[in-house]
Parts: structure tokens; C-alpha cells; sequence
């Protein structure tokens, strides 16, 4: 029982969700009758793929749901040649293989799916995401989870600028490094960047946690750092593990970048003038 | 919004005409107003590749009096090109109010810029000895076939989409901008500068001409006045991180080189391919999968990064 509390403290439940997320918002009695419409039955023994190459957008993302509709629960997705919006408002269980790069806000509104992608995602990935993972062997673009809230969101390259803005749960995996303006009001959740960390790393962040293995170039206003502990090196083993990930100098020598709270009362001053105080 | 794009080919030539062509089209859906490419060919020796137009194409329609008014611009181009002691090497007529011309001129380019476009309607788009500058309203596909680019051989060019926002749906406000009055630099830009109006000023106090409203218009303006007090290019651009304020993502291309920066905020996207063969760069990477459909690898450059590449 310990542990369990242990683990839900450290946000690790979010791992085991089963796609339905949003039922935490509804009342217990609605719990058994509640289906997202859209949401799908799928056998993960039943695989089916599809090329990609020559078709729209639209025809992807409906594709993709007529395969589920017809139960297979793993899709292999050929040569998506980086086109936006690719993958998104999956809110079932599934196990997606993309062979290739999508665009911009490829995977977002996802709430369960387990997506790998061999090759880069632009602008905006995994944007509002509620649970599953997605694994990105490359790099990604800015805004990388913008608004996640639960969930794995893993970049095994380099991030762009500004990302797990306004981030509410879950966590976020880089293995590289990430540019300006990262964690900028995050509210919950962890980031974790293996690499260098950009500029005003966590500005304005109200709670969360962000992990940096390598330099940070600086931090955002009201984003100090904190004390590593056996727990979150405990966290970062096991979750770095889960990933083939390691951290290039051992997570105890990681920094730990928390908030400082001192921006969530205002006062009677105005914001600005609060920030030339902190 | 707006798409910006460009690609070398490093060390030798190909189709850049009809491969910027693919990558501006893939990017239409980021401006439809207008497209426009810098196109460098192998120069030869030293004649002079002059792009210009006499009139918007909106001007066209007009009236009658338009055909006959661009008629005597153009007679009037060639007068003064005469009198200033330029040879016409040889003239093709792109479309009805834009040419292009190779001319043998050993002087002044900005006395020749300035003469010529004191001329009503007239705009000297490029001036240069491998750069051709050709920009218009319609989408990539129509510029290009417009203007016969899908057959251009050259080692690297940029390219625009645009999305009207702060000034005028016509071709003085399409990208690329020539950094007149040097040879062979064009310009492309994604974004909106807000110490525009302050910049202008300033550089019109130092002599320097403005033929738009269109703040992408003042990088080429404030590069070119960077090189001419002797700056480097890439030092030009290292600059311009600090001293143009707003967000935005631009490129710039010479004769020999292609370069990139990205405003400190990096709110403008770049996705950067680079390989021994090619550099290719776009707003979005759909862009280069259109000229590179097998699987590559790609990343975005950091905020306030500057990079420069020869071709």
C-alpha cells in the first residue's frame, strides 16, 4: 500500500492508464456507462498497414479509424512524408508503428494510443494529450507536448523551443537537447532533458518538476532549483529504463529545476512589477 | 503566416527552378498571394542579369491605356540604359510588364538602379550576374510556369509563399527582396518586424531606397547596408538578431552562399536538412520531402542561430 502511494505520488500512475482518462471527470455511477464516441475495440493481435505516400491528411486519419473500427489494435503507417495532423484524437488502446516523419501537431488529443515513430515530428507533437505514449526515435520540433496531461511523450533526439508549455501532467522524455522557453507555466507533470536545456528554462512555472542532465543556459523567472533525492533518482532510473534511455552523467548528477512559488500570490502588485522584484 | 524555402546544391548543379517549384507549392497553404524565387544560375562572364517589371499585374487591368503606357516604360528602360552607356545583350519578355535582360554595364549599379526606377511603374526586382529574381501573384505552380522556371539550371536559390498581412497584395510586396544595390543578395522572410518603421528611417537617412510598405523589405535593406560599411554576411546576420526586433525566421542567398537566422524567441519555424550533396531548408518539412521523398534526417535550428553555407 506504501508503494502504491509512493508511486501515485510520484505521478507514475499515469503510465498505467487504460485510455480513458476523462472518466475522472464524471461521477462514479456514470463510470460503467461511459464511452468516448469515437473510441474503438481492438485486438492488438490483429495488425493491419497502410501506405501513406499518396494519400490527404483527411484520408490518413480516417483510414487509420477504419481500421480500428474494424478491430485491429496494431497499424503500421508507411511513408507519412511529414504531413500535419497525422495520428490525432486516438482514444482507444493501440499500438501505432509510423515508418517515417509527420509534421505539425501529429498525435495530438490522443488519450491511450501506444505510438513509435522511427522518424521526426515537427511543430507541436502529442499537443493536449490525456494518456499513452509516443516515441520519437528522431528529433522534434518546438512546442513538443504543449498542454500534455498525462502520459509518455519521448523525443530520443533534440527539441525545439518552448516545449511542455503549459503543461498539466505527465511526462516528457529528451534525450538530446531543447531550446528556449521550455516549461513555461508548466502546472504539473515532469519534463526530463538528458542534453542541454535553452534559455528561461521553466518561466513562470506554477508547480511540476523538470530534470536537466546537461547545462542550462538560463532560468525563466520564479524556476529555482531543487534537491535531488533518492526518490526522483529512483523515478528517473525506472522511467529512463522504460525508454533505453540513460543519462550521459547518472541521474544523481542531473538538476533538478522546481518552482518557487513565489509568483502564485500576486499581491497588490501588478505581474510585471512582481517579476523586476523576483 | 508565410513559407519560406531554400536549397543548394552543393558543388554542382540541378533543376533548381523545378525543385523550388515543388517545395513552394507544398507550401502554398501558408500564403497564396503571391510566390517568389531566387533562382542563381552560372553566371556569364560579366554580363549583367537585370529582372524588372513596369507595372503591378493588377495594373493590367486596367484599361487600354495600360498596354500602351507599359510599351513606352520600356522603351524608356532601354533609353536610359542606352544613355548610361549599358549594351542590351539580349531581352525576353516573362510577361506583359515584366523582362528580363542581360546587359554588359562596367558602372555604377545603384546609379543604374536609381535611373531606371525613377522611371513611373518601374522596379528593378534583380541585378546581378548569376541571381534572377522573378516574384508574382498566384501560387508556385502559376508563377512557374508564368515565368518558365521549371527548366532553370543553378547551384541554389530561395523561395516565398506569402500570406498579405501588414501590406498590399502585389508584386512589390512579394518576397524575395534583392538587398539592392548589391549584386547577386536576395532575401526571404517569415515573420513581422516591429522596429520596421524606426529601421526604415534610419536607413533612409544613410541613402538607401524602400520601393514597399512590406517590413521584410528592411532585412535586405539593413544587410546591404551592413556589407557596404564591410561587414561580412554572416556578421551582417549576427547583427540583425540583435537589432531587428519582432519574430522571425529569414534567408538570405549570394552568389556562393545560402544562409539562415532565427530571432531569439524562435517563433518563426525552420525544419534544416544538410548532407554533403544538399542543404535544404523550409517552413515546414513537407517542403523537402517534396524534393526528397526517401527517409532523411532533419532537425530545426535554435533560437537566435545563424548559419551559413557555401554552396
Amino acid at each position: 500500500m506504501a508503494l502504491r502511494t509512493k508511486s501515485h505520488d510520484m505521478g507514475m500512475h499515469t503510465e498505467k492508464l487504460s485510455g480513458r482518462t476523462q472518466q475522472r471527470f464524471f461521477s462514479p455511477e456514470e463510470e460503467e456507462n461511459f464511452t468516448y464516441p469515437g473510441a474503438y475495440d481492438v485486438d492488438f493481435n490483429k495488425r493491419a498497414e497502410f501506405d501513406a505516400a499518396n494519400l490527404s491528411t483527411s484520408e490518413i486519419n480516417l483510414k487509420l479509424r477504419e481500421l480500428m473500427k474494424a478491430g485491429n489494435g496494431t497499424i503500421v503507417m508507411k511513408n507519412p512524408g511529414a504531413k500535419h495532423a497525422l495520428a490525432v484524437g486516438i482514444l482507444n488502446r493501440l499500438h501505432l508503428h509510423v515508418e517515417g516523419s509527420l509534421g505539425y501537431f501529429g498525435c495530438g488529443l490522443i488519450d491511450g494510443p501506444n505510438i513509435h515513430i522511427k522518424g521526426r515530428v515537427g511543430w507541436s507533437c502529442g499537443e493536449n494529450m490525456l494518456a499513452g505514449t509516443v516515441v520519437i526515435e528522431k528529433n522534434a520540433g518546438s512546442t513538443f507536448g504543449a498542454a500534455i496531461r498525462g502520459g509518455d511523450l519521448v523525443c530520443k533526439g533534440d527539441v525545439g523551443a518552448r516545449m511542455g508549455i503549459d503543461m498539466k501532467g505527465g511526462t516528457i522524455l529528451v534525450g538530446g537537447r531543447c531550446g528556449a522557453f521550455c516549461g513555461f507555466m508548466m502546472q504539473r507533470g515532469r519534463m526530463v532533458v538528458l542534453g542541454d536545456a535553452g534559455k528561461n528554462l521553466g518561466d513562470s512555472m506554477y508547480d511540476g518538476t523538470i530534470y536537466v542532465g546537461g547545462k542550462i543556459e538560463g532560468l525563466g523567472v520564479d524556476a529555482v532549483p531543487g534537491e535531488m533525492t533518492d526518490l526522483d533518482c529512483h523515478w528517473l532510473e525506472r522511467k529512463l529504463k522504460q525508454y533505453d534511455m540513460k543519462a550521459p552523467n547518472g541521474v544523481k548528477n542531473m538538476t533538478k529545476i522546481v518552482a518557487g512559488k513565489q509568483l502564485w500570490n500576486y499581491d497588490n502588485l501588478e505581474p510585471s512589477e512582481k517579476k523586476l522584484i523576483l | 503566416m508565410c513559407g519560406i524555402a531554400g536549397l543548394i546544391h552543393r558543388g554542382k548543379t540541378g533543376n533548381i527552378g523545378k525543385e523550388m517549384t515543388s517545395m513552394l507549392q507544398s507550401l502554398k497553404h501558408r500564403g497564396p498571394d503571391s510566390t517568389g524565387f531566387a533562382l542563381y544560375g552560372s553566371p556569364k562572364g560579366n554580363t549583367l542579369v537585370m529582372r524588372f517589371k513596369v507595372a503591378e499585374q493588377d495594373e493590367m487591368k486596367t484599361g487600354f491605356h495600360i498596354h500602351d503606357q507599359v510599351k513606352e516604360r520600356r522603351k524608356e528602360v532601354d533609353r536610359r540604359l542606352k544613355e548610361l552607356g549599358a549594351t542590351i545583350v539580349s531581352e525576353d519578355e516573362a510577361t506583359e510588364y515584366a523582362f528580363r535582360y542581360t546587359i554588359d554595364y562596367g558602372g555604377d549599379k545603384r546609379k543604374l538602379a536609381d535611373y531606371i526606377e525613377d522611371i513611373d511603374g518601374a522596379e528593378i526586382l534583380s541585378l546581378g550576374y548569376g541571381l534572377e529574381l522573378v516574384k508574382d501573384l498566384g501560387d508556385a505552380t502559376r508563377v512557374s510556369g508564368q515565368y518558365q522556371l521549371n527548366g532553370f539550371t543553378g547551384s541554389h536559390g530561395l523561395g516565398h509563399t506569402r500570406m498579405a498581412t501588414e501590406s498590399d497584395v502585389d508584386i512589390r510586396s512579394a518576397h524575395p527582396y534583392w538587398a539592392y544595390p548589391f549584386a547577386d543578395v536576395s532575401v526571404v522572410h517569415n515573420g513581422q518586424l516591429t522596429n520596421y518603421w524606426t529601421g526604415r528611417r534610419t536607413l533612409e537617412r544613410r541613402g538607401h531606397r524602400f520601393m514597399s510598405n512590406c517590413d521584410s523589405e528592411l532585412i535586405a535593406v539593413y544587410l546591404a547596408d551592413k556589407m557596404q560599411q564591410g561587414a561580412e554576411l554572416e556578421d551582417a546576420m549576427k547583427d540583425s538578431i540583435d537589432e531587428l526586433d519582432g519574430v522571425f525566421t529569414y534567408l538570405v542567398a549570394t552568389s556562393d552562399s545560402l544562409g539562415m537566422a532565427k530571432d531569439v524567441m524562435a517563433a518563426k519555424p525552420m525544419v534544416l536538412y544538410e548532407s554533403d550533396e544538399f542543404i535544404a531548408l523550409a517552413s515546414e518539412e513537407v517542403a523537402i520531402r517534396s524534393v526528397f521523398p526517401h527517409e532523411i534526417d532533419t532537425f530545426d535550428p535554435y533560437e537566435g542561430e545563424v548559419r551559413v553555407w557555401k554552396r
